[in-house]
């Protein structure tokens, strides 16, 4: 079934609900299908994470070095903010730098895709006894349980299956969905029509089992059905496809001169549906854009593929955000699992770099237009004086900006406190 | 005295009981004195299984006591000896000694011990170490699961799929008691046996995805062939790393073409060759030397250097219908390469590394086949360890059972991650390349442990032994497994009877669970060729529990369907209930959930058969089905 009649079938649902044989208690199972489905407010806070699978090449992007033999093909160019200059591959996106940051000290100390991507989204190096939730996950954790109007999932992560909800429990796992929106496996007619007799004798069959005591997963399996249920039954849906209208919920169809300005790739369209979940209240967005692994050829895959790619996407969010006033409430982060080798090799490509890197901030009311931190002239190293950052440090940011205190501590399934960020701190330069 | 040695190993130890003293020793060497014992306990304990009278002589008695649990709760249970008792102490504390003797260390001085001692078989020896581990820890078993959950676990276990309905019923009939082990004999003969291992073996070499240029059908047949025939272990690696040629004719190539999807200089098949094979997690040691790995920089690249000589050539052909060139077949070929491998150090120092495995350096000349030379060295053990490569196969096989192996993650073993019970996996891993690497005398000795018959529920006491929150496991409960996506499949096909009516061969049912599995996969896009799957128990799994096409069919009540011959079925309405329970969940409903599914279904009125489709939906939906138990 389409997504444009939902309401009605929602309605339907309800009504079913209401008159089918033995459903009090599915009406328990299905508290949260009554919750209050308004508009939320605009003021909520959300975080869109532009996560660039693979290792990006910054120092072709944020931090070039002209006239170092590490060099490479690309002329730096200025931007919007006063003395940042960027790729000249990224021409839209200077013209909107003043909203934009650079951090350009990242030192982090993992180089394998693996570890890189699970230290960068849960600032914690792997460890055998425990899984650490990455920050989208915390940010379920932290803002999506306040949120009773948001029927959809807090953490949203688009055209990717990145992260994990460790110790937070599955409830706050990554939703993925395509770049397309399209939900997998929506429920037909008649399925939406039964749904409630169903969920009765699931119940009841559930309950048996968790009583059983047999640890913690037979209880998150019935937590995540019921995550399931309030997606499957929900308006907010419409935010997921950029065709859908929803007056109520502030979505408009989106024209295709916005289409067109996001890109009509991935990347644009996961941008743009992010934008879309930010405004019906999903604190956590994470887009992904992969293809960055560019052990060889990197400057023909940058000039040609996805730096024109990822310049449109940035520059059309940032400007939409500012346009519509939502801006200051979304923070931007662009970040891969490590940077890549200064040195290029012989297949004129980059390798795997972790010690001197750059991740890109922005929005969320801090202090940009700037860039923070510096590496050495090669880009080999941090430079001197300059403060070295780590991922803890960009969360602890995000926090800041969120309001997350940034002194909150999870406690492991062991009992062990684990600091938000790994204790990082925000970065002063950004939060003034 | 042969065997002696392993007398000690394997958990005996000498006590004399000379009333009222109990002295345990070792080579002549008192361990432990008790004087805490009363004639009427010795009686008892005399008498048990658990002890062997070795020497009788006078008053004095030299016996073995067996470090059994068993023996430990007879002692416990006995009412003039409470749980700290001195003999508890006594025998526990002398068994930690006897354990901490490195095997070899010889007890000959004691004729009478050595001549009549047996060595303990190998799942005596795997039981008393778990055992012991509980008791240092003070915790109490499960109790053994009952058959209803233990032939549902066998089956998703061995063979990849819930049993099915005639299948449960005839085991819960059968009044043999030694129907457990007749289980086991048969299922290590099925051929869904063959198709589990392939599939998880697939899986492991060239994941779930679609890497580019690789015939998932070719490694298929592969694994399919190795597995049926029961080949040894050391074979099938030495095959799959020595591989050269068509990727259909010789499907073992695949596993080197999907690690070549990057022109890398064979990194990436070094670090998963390692990983997958030896249990070494080595990856970052490409870079610089790990701090914790034993594995050095020099090393990653020495390992890498007998990979320089992989070539891959991809052929194409042109499609008759449109005239252009499209893919053909790919092959692995030989490639000239000899002297060093050249790599950076941190510093920025360019070095050499010759082809060096454990210690052994081949000939970097030319014509030098090194691969070849590899697999001679593949399987050999290092000083005082079994073999890295049966090490490997123990811990990822006895994960696979367990749901956590002997360290975590199950392929990065060494001294930096010490295994929770390195005596078992030493002498599983032993014995496992003593028999030859059998693959099914492996997983036998894992499915008749006493371990793996425990009850997943937890009691008081070892509620603690709880893996999933990162505690060590300790094995005393059988720990929840999530099914995987293949097993889920397969089991809603059993459930649902779908197998039946349909007459589908071997690859167009894979082709179909391909098919179906790939709306589950999520590639990385990077040169290890990662994925992830969101078949993982989050929300777009439970929507197509809920409403896939998949579950419409399971459920469906067309004709030949197993709903519509269920209930066309004679008999009562409760048996059906009942039925469908036990096609499900390999169960039958207690009373109380018997009443209120009655309940329930005569809520539809008219309409009884969607009250059955519907019972039956929440069956196949309910956390009792999905996770394996």
């Amino acid at each position: 079934m389409s997504l444009t009649n939902y309401g009605m079938n929602r309605r339907h649902f309800m009504q079913h609900m209401a008159t089918a044989a033995a459903t009090v208690p599915a009406m328990n199972f299905l508290s949260h299908v009554q919750a209050n489905a308004n508009v939320l407010k605009s003021s909520q806070k959300s975080c869109i994470l532009m996560w660039m699978g693979g290792g990006p090449p910054t120092i072709d992007i944020w931090d070039l070095k002209p006239g170092s033999r590490n060099g490479g093909e690309f002329s730096p160019i200025d931007t919007a903010a006063p003395g940042v200059q960027i790729s000249e591959h990224m021409p839209e996106t200077a013209k909107v730098f003043s909203d934009l940051s650079i951090v350009r000290s990242m030192s982090t100390r993992e180089a394998d895709h693996g570890r890189g991507r699970y230290y960068m989204q849960t600032s914690y190096v792997p460890n055998p006894t425990v899984v650490h939730p990455s920050f989208g996950s915390v940010v379920s954790y932290e803002l999506g349980r306040n949120r009773k109007a948001l029927e959809i999932p807090a953490f949203v992560s688009v055209s990717g299956g990145g992260g994990q909800a460790g110790f937070l429990g599955m409830t706050h796992a990554p939703f993925s969905v395509d770049s397309s929106g399209r939900i997998r496996n929506e429920p037909s007619e008649d399925s939406r029509k039964r749904l409630p007799g169903r969920l009765t004798m699931l119940q009841e069959i559930e309950s048996g089992f968790i009583n059983s005591r047999r640890g913690d997963l037979p209880t998150a399996h019935s937590d995540v059905y019921r995550n399931a249920v309030n997606l499957m039954t929900s308006r907010q849906m419409a935010a997921f496809d950029a065709a859908r209208s929803d007056a109520g919920l502030g979505l408009e169809a989106e024209s295709d001169a916005t289409r067109e300005a996001y890109g009509r790739n991935g990347f644009g369209e996961g941008l743009l549906m992010a934008r879309r979940l930010a405004q019906v209240g999903v604190p956590f967005i994470e887009v992904n854009m992969g293809g960055w692994d560019l052990h060889a050829g990197v400057f023909d895959t940058l000039k040609n593929q996805r730096l024109p790619q990822l310049d449109k996407g940035i520059s059309a969010l940032t400007a939409d955000l500012k346009q519509r006033g939502m801006l200051d409430d979304t923070v931007l982060v662009w970040m891969g699992e490590f940077g890549r080798t200064p040195r290029i090799n012989q297949n004129v490509g980059r390798d795997h770099w972790a010690a001197s890197w750059s991740v890109m901030i922005g929005g969320g009311g801090l202090k940009n237009g700037q860039a923070v931190g510096a590496t050495d002239a090669d880009g080999v190293r941090v430079a001197d004086g300059s403060k070295a950052y780590l991922p803890g440090d960009i969360w602890a940011t995000v926090s800041h900006a969120m309001g997350i205190p940034v002194n909150t501590v999870h406690t492991s399934k062991r009992g062990r406190p684990m600091k938000l960020a790994n204790g990082g701190t925000p970065i002063q330069e950004l939060i003034g | 005295m042969s065997g002696s040695g392993n007398l000690i190993s394997s958990g005996w130890f000498a006590v004399t009981i000379d009333p009222p003293f109990v002295r345990a020793t070792l080579a002549g060497t008192p361990l432990a004195v008790c004087t805490e014992l009363s004639t009427c306990f010795l009686a008892k304990f005399l008498k048990s299984e658990f002890l062997r009278v070795l020497n009788e002589d006078g008053p004095t008695k030299v016996v073995m006591a067996r470090t059994n649990f068993k023996a430990m709760d007879m002692i416990k249970q006995l009412p003039f000896f409470g749980p700290s008792s001195g003999i508890i102490r006594l025998l526990a504390g002398a068994l930690m000694f006897a354990a901490a003797f490195k095997s070899g260390v010889a007890i000959a001085d004691e004729p009478a011990v050595a001549a009549s001692a047996e060595t303990l078989s190998l799942n005596e020896f795997i039981d008393a170490k778990i055992r012991q581990n509980w008791t240092d820890n003070e915790i109490e078993p499960s109790a053994i699961a009952d058959d209803e959950e233990w032939i549902r676990r066998v089956y998703l276990d061995m063979v990849g799929r819930i049993p099915s309905l005639k299948e449960t019923e005839a085991f819960l009939a059968d009044k043999n008691p030694r129907k457990r082990s007749i289980v086991i004999d048969e299922l290590l003969e099925h051929d869904d046996l063959v198709r589990n291992l392939t599939t998880i073996w697939t899986n492991n070499c060239i994941g779930r995805g679609q890497p580019q240029r690789v015939s998932r059908a070719g490694m298929e047949k592969f694994f399919r062939e190795a597995f049926a025939k029961n080949r040894p272990w050391n074979e099938v690696v030495v095959d799959i790393i020595t591989a050269s040629g068509h990727f259909e004719e010789n499907g073992a190539v695949n596993y080197i073409l999907a690690q070549m999807q990057m022109n890398d200089e064979a990194v990436q098949l070094t670090a998963m060759t390692t990983r997958l094979f030896l249990g070494l997690q080595v990856q970052c040691t490409q870079c610089h030397n790990h701090p914790f790995n034993k594995w050095q920089q020099s090393q990653f690249w020495e390992f890498n250097s007998f990979f320089r000589q992989v070539g891959k050539i991809d052929h194409r052909k042109l499609d008759p219908n449109t005239g252009r060139q499209v893919d053909d077949f790919s092959e692995v070929v030989w490639r000239e390469f000899t002297g060093p491998v050249y790599y950076e150090k941190r510093s920025g120092l360019m070095q050499v590394a010759f082809p060096i495995f454990q210690g052994q350096e081949v000939d970097p000349g030319v014509g030098v086949d090194r691969r070849a030379e590899l697999a001679k060295m593949i399987c050999n053990a290092e000083e005082g360890q079994p073999p890295q490569v049966a090490l490997a196969m123990v811990n990822r096989m006895w994960a696979h059972f367990f749901g956590y192996g002997f360290t975590r993650p199950v392929d990065d073993m060494g001294p930096h991650n010490p295994a929770s019970h390195p005596e078992v996996l030493n002498r599983l891993a032993q014995e496992f390349a003593d028999n030859d690497y059998n693959v099914r005398d492996l997983v036998r000795w894992i499915v008749a442990t006493e371990a793996y018959q425990l009850s997943s529920k937890y009691n008081n006491s070892n509620e603690v032994d709880n893996p999933a929150a990162g505690e060590i496991p300790m094995f005393s409960h059988m720990y929840i497994k999530s099914m995987q996506a293949e097993q889920l499949y397969d089991s809603l096909i059993t459930a649902s009877n779908a197998h039946q009516s349909g007459n589908a061969d071997w690859s167009s049912q894979e082709a179909q669970r391909r098919r179906w599995m790939q709306q589950f996969i999520v590639a990385f896009d990077n040169d290890e060729n990662d994925e992830s799957t969101t078949f993982n128990g989050t929300i777009p799994q439970a929507l197509m529990m809920m409403n896939s096409e998949l579950i419409d069919k399971a459920c469906s009540t067309e004709r030949g369907s197993f709903l519509a011959e269920e209930l066309a079925s004679p008999g009562k309405e409760t048996d059906k209930i009942s039925r469908l329970y036990l096609a499900a969940l390999g169960r039958a409903p207690d009373r109380a959930e018997l009443g209120r599914t009655q309940k329930f279904i005569n809520a539809y009125g008219p309409e009884k058969l969607k009250g059955f489709q519907d019972l039956f939906w929440a069956l196949l939906n309910s956390n009792e089905f999905i996770l394996n138990h």
